[in-house]
């Protein structure tokens, strides 16, 4: 470079200029090319990369839900239908301050510290862009309306609707129907994940449970374009939900009605059989809950208290409460008698109100007994063993026999086992014998075993499901139908694989059949025949009955009364006292409905459980017979 | 006026003739035609990126557009036939009326998103001084070094150092940054197009390297995010990185052909911001691919040879050095515009001469191809 002039050099300057002005133009080409060389990079090199990005952010598929099965009772009424719920959703992706938002919302409609952590909860898991996400369920029509004048300054907050499970008779059909659940993370573990992609609750308990496949429906999607705003701008693909499955059960909600009534606030629970069929007419476990609070949202506070009541109510004890059927037991031990050639219909033997075993002291008590040794039902044949419920002759009778044999004939009647169709979880009961005893308790059979089964105590154990089962058997004259729910449906539901039907009882002849049930009509019936003569039911529920009902009672121990000392209600604290039982059917002759009832601590099974019983007989059989 | 009567006027050529017309009218037929081109595709992707359908209704902002590149057009047409010798004579006051428009900006402006940048005259529409400057720096400069000698000695660099900074520092504190760097940039191009010593350019860029960490900490915290971004837009996805993810997203999807004009889903579905402003790049990258974006960039290149071989022509120093600058400025718009939207430079706020929807800079643009037509056209001093 030439020194600096002072005069100025027009054709030097020109030149340098030119100079200048190529080496600029290199640059920028150069630049230029650096330009295209990044076109390049991105249009060509990664093109593939970004034409994903682009198609993702554009296309997205959304779920459909499918709309769960109808639930009906065999009336018509509907027992689980689907109602709307309006919740308030947030989309994250649209929202700069979350916090500031949440805040601003709490003013509007009050968003609570487990609405919150919900919300967190569910925006942790895996979800589309732009997906809203409930941060409050349930929406009243004041919050929406509340929402919807702010809507403007709520960038990001959107009202969604969806279609939820509703219970419209709530808590008198919560065990009997069952409920679906919120879908937990340890059931999308167990469920497919296409099938619910778009499903949020799940049927976890009874019927909601055993026909979610059928009930649940099909999933079906969208494939729809969205603008950066989430909103769709045009549907591209669409597969149709189907529907799930309506399904009508054999319950009679009118019965349930019924039957949860006539127990009132008493815990206990109600099992009515259709004895033709085996369907389920009523199952009542008292008390219930509201299953509607587990699919609009429960508060945990709720919830714990649901879990922690000493009455439970959460407890499905109709399936799942096994309890010693105490007498109700007794008509199957003289079954098994009778099978077992160790007695007959003639025999007598004499109640003096107290057993004892060769060479021990402890004395076995009739309900009569009395401290003084008073008491006693005097000269028992089988059919008076019944209606009187003498222990003593059940004592006797039981000696008689090999304890396996009892627990053989007896496990004819489902005892022990889960026989039902389509009642999932049900509770086996226990049917004690040598080789359990051995087993769970590492003892051999006493005979002191065999004379407290003799009268359905002990270790024996039913629930009220298996006790309306065996009502039905004795109703049934032996043939045994397997417990369902299930009465029809608008095609085949996949979950209906018949299970082999029951073979009928064995052993008993039919006149033994009808002898015994004949019994247990003077259970309810034989009255006004004096002392120690009348049916131990009769006077509570057989004085002005208009059709013959056959019945037995029961009473189960729950404390033991020790040696030498009356049982006395007054004295025991309340869940201490004694379940009361009653197992019917009626009419005796061509029965319709078999039930059992179980009212816990209630005291004796004929003044408590058996007007109960009355009264859902009653209501089912008048109107049917008043029509005839 | 018929093609019959065109040839009567003109026996010799007529494409010479038409030729001659534009030239008579103080235009370069080259430039303007390659100007109109890019008009032209302009206002076809704006209309696409403002959701126009072909057959549909017209954007109110492609009718705006239009009536804009008419008076830029117009601005371009007057500029032009004003003679070189105006410019030069009047460079330093328009350089001292704009300053003085700088200061009452930053005193009795009207601020517009955080940033105080317009004058409200009444009975002018409303306007930004700054975009004056952009003519005024240059012309300032090419006055101050028309009749010294070049290339250029220290002292007389130190004062058209002072020339830069004063409008320069002046817009910054707007602020408005992306304006003050073209602003600086076009007085420094116009520097190095003066002749200074390479050397001392190299010992500017070691200095500029030694400062630069100093500068980091003058910046205000949304600009070095902007810087930081660039490095990782996926740090932010939704916030900082959204609008170069969603660019660089449009243009790579592109592909060679496009998706179509019309066609463009990120840009159609709000995906991509600012489409029709800043990062209309990105919406003809998407729509027409990298044959579209490449012819753009070739008319962008004519308009850059073009210009500098106008300046190489001129016969003065103020008019090469001007007509230089005015072409480099220019040039670096579109490289800093396409750049940014491309993911390599921080996002700043420089439009797509003539393609991107948006006034005032149309119209210092076009009048400055206005002035460069009439350093072409006005042979005689």
């Amino acid at each position: 470079m030439s020194p600096s002039l002072s005069i100025k050099d027009s054709l030097s300057e020109r030149r340098l200029f030119g100079a200048r002005a190529s080496a600029l133009f290199v640059i920028a080409t150069v630049l230029l090319l650096g330009l295209v060389g990044r076109m390049i990079q991105l249009q060509i090199l990664q093109h593939d990369a970004y034409h994903t990005r682009s198609e993702a952010n554009r296309i997205q598929v959304q779920p459909l839900a499918p709309r769960r099965g109808l639930i009906y009772d065999r009336n018509g009424v509907l027992l689980a239908d689907n109602r709307p719920m309006l919740s308030l959703a947030l989309v994250r992706e649209r929202i700069a301050d979350l916090d500031a938002l949440i805040a601003e919302l709490d003013t509007l409609v009050a968003i609570s510290e487990e609405d919150l952590q919900g919300f967190r909860e569910r925006l942790k898991r895996r979800r589309r862009p732009f997906e809203a996400v409930a941060l409050k369920l349930n929406l009243s029509a004041r919050e929406i309306a509340t929402l919807a004048v702010n809507r403007h300054r709520l960038p990001g907050v959107e009202i969604s609707k969806q279609l939820v499970r509703h219970y419209p008779l709530g808590a008198v059909l919560a065990h009997a129907v069952g409920s679906v659940r919120r879908i937990t993370e340890q059931d999308l573990r167990r469920l497919d994940p296409i099938r619910y992609t778009a499903t949020r609750f799940v049927g976890k308990i009874g019927v909601e449970r055993f026909y979610e496949q059928s009930l649940h429906g099909e999933v079906g999607y969208q494939r729809v374009e969205t603008d950066a705003h989430g909103r769709i701008r045009q549907e591209l693909e669409k597969k149709p939900a189907v529907a799930g499955q309506n399904v009508t059960l054999h319950l009679d909600s009118r019965l349930q009605i019924a039957a949860a009534a006539a127990l009132g606030q008493r815990r206990g629970a109600i099992v009515a059989l259709d004895t033709r069929s085996g369907g389920v007419l009523a199952m009542v476990s008292n008390p219930g809950y509201d299953p509607n609070l587990f699919v609009t949202g429960i508060s945990s506070r709720q919830y714990q208290a649901l879990v922690d009541s000493r009455d439970t109510p959460l407890f499905n004890r109709a399936i799942n409460g096994q309890y010693a059927p105490g007498s109700t037991f007794k008509p199957i031990v003289g079954l098994a008698g009778l099978s077992l050639g160790m007695v007959n219909w003639e025999e007598q033997i004499e109640d003096l109100g107290w057993f004892k075993l060769p060479n021990q002291n402890r004395i076995y008590r009739d309900w009569s007994w009395r401290k003084d040794n008073s008491g006693g039902q005097g000269l028992v044949d089988l059919n008076r063993a019944i209606y009187r419920s003498s222990n003593v002759y059940f004592y006797n009778l039981v000696m008689r026999m090999d304890i396996d044999q009892l627990s053989g004939f007896a496990a004819q009647f489902g005892i022990g086992q889960r026989i039902a169709v389509d009642i999932p979880d049900t509770s086996p009961g226990l049917l004690p014998n040598r080789l359990w005893k051995q087993g769970a308790k590492g003892e051999v059979w006493y005979p002191g075993d065999s004379v407290n089964m003799g009268i359905g105590q002990g270790d024996l154990l039913v629930t009220p499901l298996q006790m309306a089962s065996i009502a039905a058997v004795f109703a049934n004259r032996g043939i045994r139908r397997r417990p369902r729910m299930l009465l029809s449906s608008d095609r085949p539901l996949v979950e209906v694989d018949p299970l082999p039907p029951l073979p009928p009882v064995e052993g008993p002849s039919a006149d033994d059949w009808e002898r015994m049930v004949d019994a247990m009509e003077d259970v309810v019936h034989r009255g006004k025949m004096g002392y120690r003569q009348n049916g131990v039911a009769w006077a509570h529920i057989g004085r002005n009955i208009s059709y013959r009902m056959a019945g037995k009672s029961g009473t189960a121990q729950v404390v033991e009364i020790k040696q030498g000392e009356e049982y006395d209600e007054e004295e025991l604290d309340e869940y201490s006292r004694k379940h009361a039982w009653f197992i019917a059917f009626a009419p005796a002759d061509d029965p319709a409905i078999a039930l059992a009832v179980l009212v816990e601590n209630g005291g004796g099974g004929s003044s408590v459980a058996a007007p109960i019983a009355r009264e859902v007989i009653d209501h089912f059989l008048l109107p049917q017979l008043a029509a005839r | 006026m018929s093609n019959q009567d065109f040839v009567r006027q003109l026996p010799q050529s007529a494409s010479l003739g038409a030729s001659a017309h534009l030239v008579r009218m103080h235009l370069d037929p080259l430039l303007l035609l390659t100007l109109l081109a890019i008009i032209g595709f302009g206002l076809v992707m704006l209309y696409s990126a403002s959701g126009g359908k072909p057959g549909g209704e017209i954007p109110s902002i492609f009718t705006s557009q239009t009536v804009r590149m008419g008076l830029a057009l117009i601005a371009m047409l007057v500029a032009a036939q004003l003679h070189p010798r105006f410019y030069q004579r009047w460079a330093p006051v328009i350089y001292v009326g704009g300053v003085v428009l700088l200061v009452l900006v930053l005193l009795v402006g009207v601020k517009v998103k955080g940033s105080q940048r317009w004058l409200d005259v009444p009975g002018l529409p409303r306007f930004q001084p700054s975009e004056l400057m952009k003519l005024a720096v240059p012309m300032m400069l090419a006055w101050y070094f028309a009749d010294r000698a070049l290339p250029p000695r220290f002292k007389e660099l130190g004062a058209a150092l002072g020339i830069i900074a004063i409008p320069t520092a002046l817009i910054v504190l707007q602020p408005d940054l992306g304006t003050g760097i073209l602003i600086a940039g076009a007085g420094l191009s116009l520097i190095v197009l003066a002749g200074i010593y390479w050397r001392w350019i190299a010992y500017a860029f070691v200095a500029a390297a030694a400062a630069a960490p100093g500068l980091w900490f003058l910046l205000q915290d949304y600009q070095r995010e902007r810087i930081l971004t660039l490095f990782d837009p996926e740090s932010d996805p939704l916030g900082a990185g959204w609008n170069i993810i969603q660019s660089t997203t449009a243009i790579g999807s592109g592909g060679l052909y496009g998706k179509g004009l019309f066609g463009g889903t990120q840009s159609h579905l709000e995906f991509l911001p600012e489409a029709q402003t800043d990062f209309i790049i990105a919406v003809i990258g998407e729509e027409l691919g990298l044959v579209g974006v490449l012819a753009l960039l070739s008319l962008y290149l004519i308009v850059l040879a073009r210009g500098l071989y106008i300046a190489a022509q001129a016969r003065y120093t103020f008019q090469r050095l001007l007509v230089g600058t005015l072409t480099l400025t220019f040039f670096v718009y579109v490289f800093v515009n396409i750049a940014m939207v491309s993911g390599l430079l921080p996002v700043v706020g420089v439009p797509l001469p003539l393609v991107s929807y948006g006034g005032t800079s149309a119209i210092t643009l076009m009048a400055g191809f206005g002035i460069i037509m009439a350093v072409r056209t006005h042979r005689a001093w």
